[in-house]
């Protein structure tokens, strides 16, 4: 097999799992099991593939509300994952934090954030850390196009620039922040022309063309690690669901979503590696075996203990420690 | 062992912790040419600009960067010029610093910490002159320092740099000329640790920050006058040496909590509140400003602040 299919279809197996990963996961919520909300990154799968193909497991990922694909992609452990939006023992982080604060410190995943554009100053941060360290480590900050109207953006790329720091900023943009189109409430010409006017140079890219993804981010990747400073990736995608697990989405036109449902960025990879001559039962395989793995876990997380009430006053300083 | 300020105190504690690790930096506004108040003088030159880090007039990122620094395992002080800025940075300390360890299982610890020059400063108005201290006090996650003396500002830098934990230190701002003795050799403080500044059985006397001194000139005056009080310098908020406190109330019955920030729902109510749960019956009373932003001409700052003469009063009236 050509060696590019074999990267393709290494992303398309990387797809195939966030998207099982979150499936199965609303399927638990919609039964009951998973407590809380979920905020799925269904119909964006290719930009966490695509971006974190190109990442050494000693680089850092931040990530957001809408972070489950971005950390298994950066290799975080799906059964923990699982088990932490079960709130279970066991899970990445014991149960505290739940589907909104999931972190993997040990393939470099510094955690997904509860406040919009909260990661952004923190992976500035940790890049400026590795340099002082003189790691050849860089940073990955993933972000939604809502993230850009908050002050930290601005902040952030500002700090990353003039420092010259070692980070990949990624704008996740599926034109929505939560319920409102963020073209609707956002002036000028958008986060590339924000970046570069604040001495970030910017590319854009089909955020739903893995492959395309991959391409540009191994570019960006590859001079932000030789000391060329920042850069940020503008990525447009499209959220096939609703804001949050609880949100049937209801309120978009049904043309719209029907139009990027033709545009799903696991059929359109598919289609280009049956182009490259990867036969149908090949990719079906990736699908069903993400299916049968994922399934698994739900079971297993479903049965697993709740932690120990004890554990609930563990990993604080207390109350008067 | 030098005779110096408390600014110098804290750059002294500083400058020797910076050179037993490599990993400890320092960020914040103006601080390579010396900070604000002359806490990192000769930084630059001793460490270069990759240790000392002048940076924008972008407190979020201050703060978060000094977090996200934290992460990959550098000890940075993060330096917020002064306490008020730190309100354009509370996501990053309060959603970020303060969770982080808890709300990810324990897989990060950020050893970070926050330097907030606090308190009044003599005619800076509203802005600029506040005591928030109570409130980080309730924020769970992180240790809350307000020392009042030279020795006990450069102790409690040197621990507040050692720890795993984020350590927010309130610098007492209108006490950086007082002046002490501060060891040659800077060892570490322990948190939740009072300081018995004066022995007595008439009353308890607790205080901390700026309004340490204040009781301290209270009670000396209280002595020449025979009565004797037991005063504390808390010196940590969180956690704070209720055992202390309690020690000495069953032995007075008697509580005077006196600090520079507004009384309602300041620290002296939590307190004043453990005491009245442990020891039913003690007499308690809080002296803190009143319920006013702080104003700018000094016969108005002068109308409403905690003053020696207040404490004393407060403390006869409680003995009447």
């Amino acid at each position: 097999m050509a060696t590019n299919s074999a990267r393709l279809l290494a992303l398309l197996s990387t797809m195939q799992r966030i998207r099982a990963f979150e499936e199965t996961a609303m399927a638990g919520h919609a039964a009951g099991e998973v407590p809380g909300p979920l905020h799925p990154s269904i119909g964006q799968e290719a930009v966490a593939a695509g971006v974190c193909a190109n990442l050494r497991v000693d680089d850092r990922l931040t990530s957001n509300h809408r972070g489950h694909g971005h950390a298994l992609a950066k290799g975080a452990d799906a059964a923990r994952m699982m088990l932490e939006l079960y709130g279970r023992a066991g899970g990445s982080c014991g149960g505290k934090g739940g589907s909104m604060h999931i972190a993997d410190f040990s393939v470099g995943m510094l955690g997904a954030n509860g406040v919009v554009s909260g990661g952004i100053p923190i992976a500035v941060g940790a890049a400026q850390g590795l340099q002082l360290l003189g790691s050849d480590a860089i940073v990955c900050c993933m972000f939604g196009d809502g993230a850009i109207n908050r002050g930290p953006f601005l902040e952030g790329l500002n700090w990353a620039a003039l420092y010259r720091l070692p980070v990949l900023f990624v704008c996740e943009d599926n034109g929505v922040a939560a319920f409102t189109a963020t073209a609707s409430v956002t002036a000028g010409p958008g986060v590339a022309a924000r970046a570069e006017s604040l001495g970030v140079p910017a590319v854009a890219v089909d955020g739903n063309d893995a492959a395309a993804v991959d391409a540009a981010t191994a570019a960006l990747v590859a001079t932000i690690r030789a000391g060329g400073g920042p850069r940020l990736l503008h990525a447009r995608t499209y959220r096939l669901t609703g804001h949050t697990s609880t949100d049937a989405a209801t309120w978009r036109a049904t043309d719209e979503v029907a139009a990027a449902r033709e545009n799903d960025p696991i059929a359109r990879l598919e289609s280009v590696l049956r182009a490259e001559g990867v036969a149908q039962p090949a990719l079906d395989a990736l699908r069903d075996d993400a299916l049968r793995e994922m399934s698994a876990l739900r079971a297993h997380a479903n049965a697993a203990p709740w932690p120990d009430p004890a554990s609930a006053f563990a990993d604080v300083i207390g109350e008067n420690a | 062992m030098p005779h110096v300020t408390l600014a110098e105190a804290t750059r002294l504690a500083v400058l020797q912790e910076m050179r037993r690790d490599p990993r400890i930096w320092v960020l914040g506004e103006d601080v390579a040419r010396g900070g604000l108040f002359g806490q990192y003088r000769g930084f630059l030159e001793e460490f270069g600009p990759r240790r000392i880090v002048s940076t924008p007039i972008s407190e979020s990122t201050i703060m978060g960067a000094g977090l996200g620094a934290a992460l990959v395992g550098t000890r940075p002080i993060i330096e917020m010029r002064i306490f008020d800025f730190v309100m354009c940075a509370m996501d990053e300390l309060v959603n970020q610093i303060a969770k982080i360890r808890y709300m990810f299982g324990g897989q990060a610890r950020p050893a970070v910490v926050v330097r907030m020059p606090h308190g009044i400063w003599r005619n800076s108005a509203a802005q600029h002159s506040q005591m928030l201290e109570g409130w980080f006090a309730h924020l769970p996650g992180v240790i809350v320092c307000c020392p009042s003396t030279p020795a006990d500002a450069a102790a409690t830098m040197v621990s507040a740099i050692r720890s795993d934990d984020p350590v927010l230190v309130f610098d007492p701002k209108n006490l950086w000329g007082a002046t002490g003795d501060v060891p040659d050799e800077i060892a570490p403080l322990e948190f939740g640790r009072a300081r018995h500044l004066r022995h007595g059985d008439a009353l308890t006397m607790v205080s901390w920050s700026a309004c340490a001194p204040l009781a301290e000139e209270a009670a000396d005056a209280l002595a020449a006058q025979g009565i004797r009080v037991d005063l504390l310098d808390l010196r940590t908020l969180a956690p704070w040496d209720e055992e202390a406190v309690a020690a000495s109330v069953a032995r007075t019955g008697r509580l005077l909590v006196a600090h520079e920030a507004v009384v309602t729902a300041g620290f002296g109510a939590e307190v004043v509140a453990r005491m009245a749960e442990r020891l039913p019956g003690t007499r308690a009373r809080r002296l803190g400003f009143p319920k006013v932003p702080v104003p700018f001409a000094p016969p108005l700052e002068d109308a409403l602040k905690v003053t020696p003469a207040r404490i004393i009063a407060a403390a006869r009236e409680m003995l009447a």
